[in-house]
């Protein structure tokens, strides 16, 4: 104590005036203790609020990206997709905010003389893009390519199960099919069909894909081993893409594409991001009005509490006045003590508020948050700010305040 | 001849039906020491108010320093208490959370400038130098009495006024408290004190008695100054 008096020796105002104003905080914090409460769970909630909310998009569009690719990319005109092109796109996008782009190529092939569509892809890209095909078996991976994943309805049409091995036979790329000859045997056939400008192989059923949709009457496979089947370079039909961004975004990154990569028609799955962006703007929405209840509710705190103070202490007010103090002067102390709860009250806030945040993200969405650091002063200032305003009316009880009559003798 | 400090006119103040002042006229030279005594009731407190700035008559003129102070607004009187009146209290009115040497310098900073070396100074005055940094609730009566005491002193005020400083205070603190109103008076402070206690009134120079707002006796004590003085300090 004797130190702190000592800086006050050729003194200033101001650091006599911080010193009134702490003093009376830290010497009477019993009394102050539901005042920083209530500001700190105002805070905490505040801070931590305002941490989902911006965290939400994220959180959500992540979430969403489970029900597929939010953007498909096609090629404009004949031509197809080249590796090329489809590392422009990528590096376009940003790798930041790509959940999964599968390429795909589609090729006709016959099993047993019946035409069936076999999907070349990146496997692993197409299994973050669908999480939510329904796999019997295993997704099919690159340890080996021969290993693949069928259509539900495929495998039920040719009754194939998990393990069973069938051969799939086409035209190489570029070469002409020849019609079956109908004077021929079906032997005589299928020797021809093994000639040099056509492809077989045989495949082994790792996975049964079921979707209810379009997809359970595919084969799934490498979309390099399928190029080396049919003896050609990378040509995709068409990109999926699924990305984090919301409807705004995503029309910003379609028209980026169509600018900057001309070979490619990018085409936003509307379906997907109006819903994403319904469900956002509505939480959103009901995280700003509860924040607002609260500030109201922490305004009401202080005010009450401020009154108290101010009620409690006329007595010092009095005297402070009858020593020559200006209403101005004992209203800026006031003032003080609730900036300075503002600031002990929000700081505390913003620290729980993380927590309660990273706690609520974990158990809702099951992944952490970042923490903000601008969320220190921004919780910090929209406190003092709501100290300070919520203590106008107390405070200017002191200019009601007469010494004479509160310190008559007795 | 002394310099007057202090002239109430034809003072008055009204509430209502009631005259808790009527008609007064007092005049005060500078380093006087008058005592204001009275039943309850009588308008000591009601005259210490006006006195100490704290309220305005509602007929009459009150001259401090040469100046009328008896029209001025509530901004304008805290002025002149400030710069002009010390206050000392029946009840002390220390600020908690402040420490001895900080609640003097406290009237320092509404004043001018806080400076703990003044303010020790004013407590040395007091006896209080080694008592400087405990806050009010580890102090005495006696010697929360003496720190306001110091507080009254620090801006070299021209009138120490005290309401009932000895009332709340036991045999051996009033006589300290007085004798040291006598070393200030010695330096020449002009000292107005209202008080009920017949001892401390008789130690002044000069002693006013008050009754329904009228003073009905102005004692000149001169004569026996030195004497009670003396007695007072056995």
């Amino acid at each position: 104590m004797e130190n702190n008096t000592k800086k006050l020796r050729h003194g200033s105002r101001k650091a006599f005036y911080l010193k009134m104003v702490s003093g009376s905080l830290i010497r009477r914090a019993s009394r102050l203790i539901i005042a920083v409460l209530a500001i700190a769970i105002g805070a905490t909630i505040l801070s931590g609020l305002v941490a989902i909310y911006y965290d939400i998009p994220e959180q959500l569009g992540r979430e969403f990206r489970s029900y597929g690719a939010n953007l498909i990319v096609l090629p404009r005109g004949e031509a197809k997709i080249t590796r090329e092109i489809l590392k422009s796109l990528e590096n376009l996008i940003g790798a930041n905010k790509i959940v999964g782009m599968a390429p795909y190529r589609y090729q006709t092939v016959k099993i047993n003389e019946q035409p069936y569509i076999v999907a070349g892809t990146d496997l692993a890209q197409a299994q973050k893009n669908s999480p939510f095909w329904y796999i019997k078996g295993e997704w099919g991976d690159l340890t080996d390519v021969d290993s693949v994943m069928i259509g539900n309805e495929i495998a039920e049409t040719l009754n194939l199960k998990l393990g069973d091995v069938f051969m799939i036979q086409g035209v190489k790329y570029g070469e002409q099919a020849e019609a079956s000859g109908q004077n021929l045997s079906a032997a005589e056939n299928q020797k021809r069909d093994t000639a040099r400008q056509n492809f077989h192989k045989n495949l082994k059923v790792r996975g049964i894909v079921s979707t209810g949709g379009a997809e359970e009457g595919f084969i799934f496979v490498d979309i390099d081993m399928l190029d080396d089947l049919i003896g050609d370079i990378f040509r995709a039909d068409v990109i999926e893409c699924s990305i984090v961004a919301d409807a705004n975004e995503l029309a910003n990154i379609s028209s980026k594409i169509e600018k900057d990569i001309p070979e490619l028609q990018p085409r936003a799955v509307r379906r997907l991001t109006q819903s994403q962006d319904i469900v956002l703007g509505k939480l959103q929405a009901l995280v700003l009005l509860v924040t607002v209840v609260v500030l109201i509710i922490t305004m009401i705190s202080v005010y009450t509490t401020m009154m108290a103070m101010v009620a409690e202490r006329r007595r010092e007010i009095a005297l402070k006045k009858a020593l020559g103090a200006e209403n101005r002067l004992v209203m800026s102390e006031l003032l003080g003590e609730g900036v300075l709860l503002g600031i002990i009250g929000g700081a505390l806030g913003v620290f729980l508020g993380f927590e309660f945040a990273l706690r609520v993200s974990l158990n809702v969405f099951g992944r952490g948050i970042n923490f903000q650091w601008l969320l220190i002063p921004v919780t910090i200032a929209v406190f003092v700010v709501i100290t300070v305003a919520a203590s106008i009316i107390p405070v200017r009880k002191v200019m009601d305040i007469h010494p004479a009559i509160v310190l008559k003798g007795e | 001849m002394a310099e007057k400090i202090l002239e109430l006119k034809n003072v008055s103040k009204i509430y209502g039906s009631l005259k808790a002042l009527a008609d007064i006229n007092l005049s005060v030279n500078a380093g006087d020491w008058l005592s204001i005594m009275g039943p309850s009731g009588s308008g000591k407190t009601t005259m210490i108010n006006i006195i100490g700035c704290m309220d305005t008559p509602s007929l009459g003129n009150v001259i401090l320093d040469n100046v009328d102070i008896s029209r001025e607004n509530a901004a304008s009187l805290t002025r002149i208490r400030r710069d002009k009146i010390g206050l000392i209290f029946q009840q002390f009115h220390l600020i908690s959370y402040l420490t001895a040497v900080e609640n003097v310098m406290v009237a320092q900073y509404y004043h001018s400038m806080p400076d703990e070396d003044e303010a020790m100074e004013a407590l040395e005055k007091v006896g209080l130098k080694d008592r400087a940094h405990h806050l009010p609730a580890q102090l005495s009566g006696g010697e929360q009495q003496r720190v306001c005491i110091a507080r009254a002193l620090i801006n070299s005020p021209q009138i120490l006024l005290g309401d009932e400083p000895t009332g709340n205070l036991d045999e051996e603190n009033e006589r300290i408290v007085v004798d040291i109103f006598r070393r200030l008076h010695d330096e020449g402070v002009t000292i107005i004190i209202v008080t009920h206690d017949p001892e401390v009134g008789d130690v002044a120079q000069r002693k006013i008695i008050l009754e329904h707002g009228k003073i009905i006796d102005d004692i000149d004590q001169s004569a026996t100054f030195g004497e009670a003085l003396k007695l007072k300090g056995k």
